[in-house]
C-alpha cells in the first residue's frame, strides 16, 4: 500500500470524547452481540436433543435459554442502533469520503441483522403456535442471519485495516470496487477470528452461569446438562480459535507490520527475533519479559531467521501505543490457552470416568471462564483497534482526520456513560429475575 | 430512472414501512404511558400486540441509514454531524424504549414493572419526537453540505422542527390507536374496542389540525418545501387528507380492517409528499441526488444487495406478521 495520507486534521478540542464514546458503544456491544451470533446455536441443540430423545431437561434448557437470549437479544438490537448513528455522529468525515467503499458490507448486514431479528420473533412467538418440526426450522434462520451479519459488519472492520477498492487522487476517492472493499485481505482472518470468538464467549459464558448453579446445587440435571453443552461448544472450538489467532498474527507480519510490532514491542526491526512473554514495553526497550529465542522470527515467518519489522521503520507520529497493545494482547493469548486448558481437564475426566473432574477447583475455573473469554474477546479489539492508531483507515485517514468538527462532544459521552451504566444494571437485574423464576429442575420452564 | 433514483426509492419506501410499523409501536408505548391507573387491560394488548415484531420493525430504520451511507454518504455525513444532538438523543431513546419494554415483559414484579413501563413510555414520546425534528431540519433546509456545519441548535429547533416531531408522535399515536382497535376486536374484549375506537378518532382529528396548522408554519419557515408541497406534492398531499378523513369515517363506522389501510396510506402520503415536495434535492438548496449519489460500482451493488434483500426480508415479515396475528394453538 502506498496511499500517502492527505487529509488534514479537523479543528476537534475533544477528540479523546469521541474516541472515548466510539470504544464504550462498541465495547459493550460487542458482549451482548457476541450471544446474538453463538446462544442461538445453543437453544437449538437444547431444543433438537429435547425433540430427539433428550428428555424433559432438555426442553426445560431450550425454554429457559430462549427467555434469556430473548432479552439479549432485544438490548443488543438497540445498542447496535447507536453505534450506526455513531459512525456519521463521530467520524462524519471518514462516512463522507469512504462511505462508498465501506457502506456495502454494512448494508447487507442490514440485510442479515433483518433475517435474524425477523425469526427470533418467530421463534420465540411460535414456540406453542408452530409444530415442533417448524419450530426448530424456524430457528436456522436466526442463525444464519446472525453469522452472515457478524461477518459482513466485520469485514466493514477489516477493510480499515487493510483498506482496498479503491484509488485516492488529491483527496478524492475513484475506481470504487465494493466487492473488493468486502473481501479485502484482512477479511478471511478478521472475521473467522471474530466469529469463533462469539461462539466461545456464548459457549463459556453460558456455562459459567450453569457452573454456579451446580455449585450451589451439584444434583441439578438441568445445571449439568445446560454445563456440559454450553461448555462443550466453547472448548471445542478453543484450539481452532488458536489455530486462526496464529495465522491473524501471521498475517500482520507481512500486511500490518506495525501492528505486530506493537503487540511484541519490537522496536527495532530485528532477525532473529526473540518471542517477548509477559514483560513490559516502555521507553523505547522492552523489560522483564520471557523471551523464547527466534520465537517471534518462527511464528511470524516459520523462519527462524526472517527480519521481523520493527516500530521504528515508521515515524513516532505513525506508531501505535505499545504498552496497551503488548498487554491486551498477552492477556487474550493467556486467557485462549487457558480455556484450552480447561476443555483439556474436562475432556481427560471425561474419558475417564463420564462425569467432571472431582475437584472444585474445576468448576470455579469454570465459572471464572465466562468473563475471562469476554475480556480475552475485548482484549483482542483492543489489539486490533489500538494496533490501528494513529489510522482510523490504515495508512490513508488518521483519526483526528475523521473526526466530527461538532462542539460539546464530552457532554454526550458522559450522557452515554450514564445510560450504559443504567443499561447494564437493567440487564443484570431482569436476567437474574427471570432465571430466578424459571424452576431449575423438572417441566418445561417458561 | 437512475439507480441512485431506485435506491432512494427504496430507501423510502423502508423508511414508510418503518413509519407505519416502527411508528405504531412508538405510538403503543404513547397509549401504554397514558392509560392510567386502571390501564391494565390496555397495557396487556400493548405488551401482547408489539412483542414479536418490535424488533423487526426497527431494523427498517438501521436499514435506511446503512443504505444513505452507502449511497449518499455526504448527505449522512452532514445530517449526522449537523444533527447530532437529536440524533443522539433518538439513539437513547431507542435504547430505552426497547430495552423498558423487554425488561417489562421479562418480570413479574408490579412496582418494577410500572417502573420499566413508565421508561418504555415516555422513550417512545422522545424518540419520534426527535425524529420529526430531524426531518424537519432537514426539509427546512438547515442542513448545509459538509462536517458540522449547520447550526447545532436552530437546525433542530424550530419552528418546522417542532411541526415535524408533533407530527412524527401524533401520527405514531394515530396508527396505533386504529391497529389496536382491529386487535382489540379480535380478542373479544368491547370495552377496549371502544377505549381505542376512541383514541383513534382523538389522535386522528388531532393530526389533521396540526397538519393544517402545519402548512401556515411551512410557508414562512420553509419556503421551498411550501412550494413543493402546494405545486408537485399537491396531489399526494390531497391523498394524505382524504385518507385521514376516510378512515375517521370508517372508524366512526366500526369499519376497523379497511380503516387500518387508510390510516396508513394518510401517515405513509405525508412521508411521500415530502419527498416530491423536496425532489430532486437532498440536501435543500445545496445537493442534489445525482450530486450527492456515490459510484456507479457501489450503486450497483447496493442496488442488487437491496433486490435480493426485499426478496429475503418481505415474505419473512409477512410470516411474522401472520403468525403474531394467530392465536395459541
Amino acid at each position: 500500500m502506498d496511499h500517502v495520507a492527505i487529509f488534514s486534521a479537523v479543528d476537534q478540542p475533544d477528540l479523546w470524547a469521541a474516541r472515548a464514546q466510539m470504544a464504550m458503544s462498541l465495547a459493550w456491544h460487542i458482549v451482548i452481540a457476541c450471544f446474538g451470533v453463538g446462544f442461538p446455536t445453543l437453544v437449538l441443540i437444547a431444543e433438537y436433543r429435547s425433540q430427539h430423545g433428550g428428555g424433559a431437561v432438555y426442553d426445560a434448557l431450550a425454554h429457559r435459554w430462549a427467555k434469556v437470549l430473548g432479552v439479549l437479544f432485544a438490548v443488543g438490537a438497540v445498542s447496535g442502533t447507536i453505534l450506526s448513528f455513531e459512525m456519521g455522529i463521530l467520524w462524519p468525515r471518514l462516512m463522507a469520503t469512504f462511505g462508498s467503499v465501506l457502506g456495502l458490507p454494512f448494508a447487507i448486514e442490514g440485510i442479515a441483522f433483518f433475517i435474524e431479528a425477523i425469526f427470533i420473533g418467530i421463534y420465540l412467538y411460535g414456540w406453542d403456535r408452530l409444530s415442533p418440526r417448524v419450530h426448530l426450522l424456524t430457528g436456522l434462520p436466526i442463525v444464519v442471519g446472525g453469522v452472515a451479519s457478524a461477518w459482513f459488519v466485520v469485514t466493514a472492520n477489516a477493510w480499515l485495516n487493510q483498506p482496498v477498492g479503491f484509488t485516492l487522487t488529491n483527496g478524492v476517492v475513484t475506481g470504487v470496487d465494493p466487492w473488493a472493499a468486502i473481501l479485502n485481505p484482512a477479511t478471511p482472518v478478521e472475521t473467522t477470528h471474530m466469529i469463533l470468538a462469539a461462539f466461545m464467549v456464548s459457549g463459556f459464558g453460558v456455562a459459567a452461569a450453569h457452573a454456579w448453579g451446580l455449585r450451589r446445587n451439584p444434583a441439578s440435571q438441568l445445571h449439568r446438562t445446560g454445563f456440559l453443552v454450553a461448555f462443550a461448544m466453547g472448548a471445542i472450538l478453543a484450539p481452532a480459535q488458536i489455530v486462526v489467532g496464529d495465522a491473524a498474527a501471521q498475517f500482520l507480519a507481512t500486511n500490518q507490520p506495525i501492528k505486530l510490532a506493537a503487540i511484541e514491542g519490537l522496536y527495532h526491526s530485528t532477525r532473529n527475533a526473540p518471542l517477548s512473554i509477559g514483560g513490559i514495553p516502555v521507553d523505547g526497550s522492552m523489560h522483564f519479559a520471557l523471551q523464547i529465542p527466534d520465537g517471534l522470527s518462527l511464528l511470524a515467518f516459520r523462519d527462524p531467521n526472517a527480519l521481523v519489522i520493527g516500530l521504528d521503520t515508521v515515524p513516532a507520529a505513525d506508531q501505535p501505543p505499545v504498552l496497551p497493545v503488548h498487554l491486551a494482547f498477552q492477556v487474550m493469548v493467556a486467557i485462549g490457552f487457558g480455556l484450552l486448558g480447561l476443555g483439556a481437564w474436562l475432556a481427560w475426566a471425561w474419558r475417564r470416568r463420564r462425569d467432571l473432574p472431582r475437584s472444585r477447583w474445576f468448576l470455579r475455573a469454570a465459572i471464572a471462564a465466562g468473563p475471562g473469554a469476554v475480556v480475552a474477546m475485548e482484549a483482542g479489539w483492543v489489539v486490533t483497534e489500538l494496533g490501528r492508531q494513529p489510522w482510523i483507515v490504515y495508512r490513508v485517514m488518521r483519526v483526528e482526520d475523521a473526526v466530527t468538527a461538532a462542539r460539546g462532544l464530552p457532554i454526550g459521552f458522559f450522557t452515554l456513560v450514564a445510560v450504559y451504566l443504567l443499561l447494564t444494571a437493567g440487564t443484570v437485574l431482569v436476567l437474574r429475575r427471570t432465571l430466578a423464576a424459571i424452576p431449575e429442575d423438572g417441566g418445561p420452564g417458561a | 430512472m437512475t439507480t441512485a433514483d431506485a435506491i432512494l426509492v427504496l430507501t423510502w419506501a423502508g423508511l414508510t414501512a418503518y413509519a407505519l410499523f416502527g411508528g405504531a409501536d412508538f405510538g403503543a408505548g404513547f397509549w401504554d404511558l397514558t392509560a392510567g391507573r386502571r390501564g391494565d387491560a390496555v397495557r396487556g394488548l400493548v405488551e401482547e400486540t408489539i412483542g414479536p415484531v418490535w424488533e423487526a420493525n426497527h431494523v427498517w430504520l438501521i436499514f435506511a441509514i446503512v443504505v444513505v451511507w452507502t449511497a449518499f454518504p455526504r448527505v449522512f455525513a452532514a445530517v449526522a454531524s449537523t444533527l447530532y444532538i437529536p440524533l443522539t438523543l433518538v439513539a437513547i431513546g431507542i435504547i430505552l424504549r426497547g430495552s423498558g419494554f423487554a425488561f417489562r415483559k421479562s418480570v413479574t414484579d408490579s412496582d418494577l414493572r410500572r417502573r420499566f413501563g413508565v421508561v418504555f413510555g415516555l422513550s417512545s414520546i422522545v424518540t419520534p419526537f426527535f425524529l420529526g425534528a430531524i426531518a424537519g431540519g432537514v426539509a427546512s433546509g438547515r442542513v448545509p453540505l459538509g462536517n458540522a456545519e449547520g447550526d447545532p441548535i436552530g437546525s433542530w429547533l424550530n419552528p418546522t422542527s417542532i411541526l415535524g416531531g408533533v407530527l412524527a408522535v401524533g401520527s405514531c399515536a394515530y396508527l396505533a390507536a386504529v391497529y389496536l382497535t382491529a386487535d382489540a376486536r379480535r380478542t373479544g374484549n368491547g370495552a377496549l374496542v371502544d377505549a381505542f375506537r376512541r383514541r383513534a378518532l382523538a389522535s386522528g382529528s388531532a393530526v389533521g389540525v396540526v397538519a393544517l396548522a402545519g402548512i401556515a408554519v411551512l410557508r414562512t419557515d420553509a419556503p421551498t418545501l411550501f412550494v413543493g408541497l402546494t405545486g408537485p406534492a399537491l396531489p399526494v398531499v390531497i391523498l394524505s387528507a382524504a385518507a385521514g378523513v376516510a378512515s375517521l369515517g370508517l372508524l366512526a363506522g366500526r369499519r376497523f380492517t379497511p380503516a387500518r389501510a387508510t390510516a396508513g396510506l394518510a401517515v405513509g402520503a405525508i412521508l411521500w409528499g415530502w419527498a416530491v415536495a423536496q425532489y430532486p434535492y437532498l440536501l435543500v438548496g445545496s445537493l442534489t441526488i445525482d450530486g450527492a449519489a456515490g459510484p456507479p460500482a457501489t450503486l450497483d451493488a447496493l442496488l442488487i444487495s437491496l433486490v435480493i434483500g426485499a426478496i429475503l426480508v418481505v415474505p419473512s415479515m409477512v410470516a411474522l406478521f401472520m403468525l403474531s396475528q394467530r392465536v395459541r394453538a
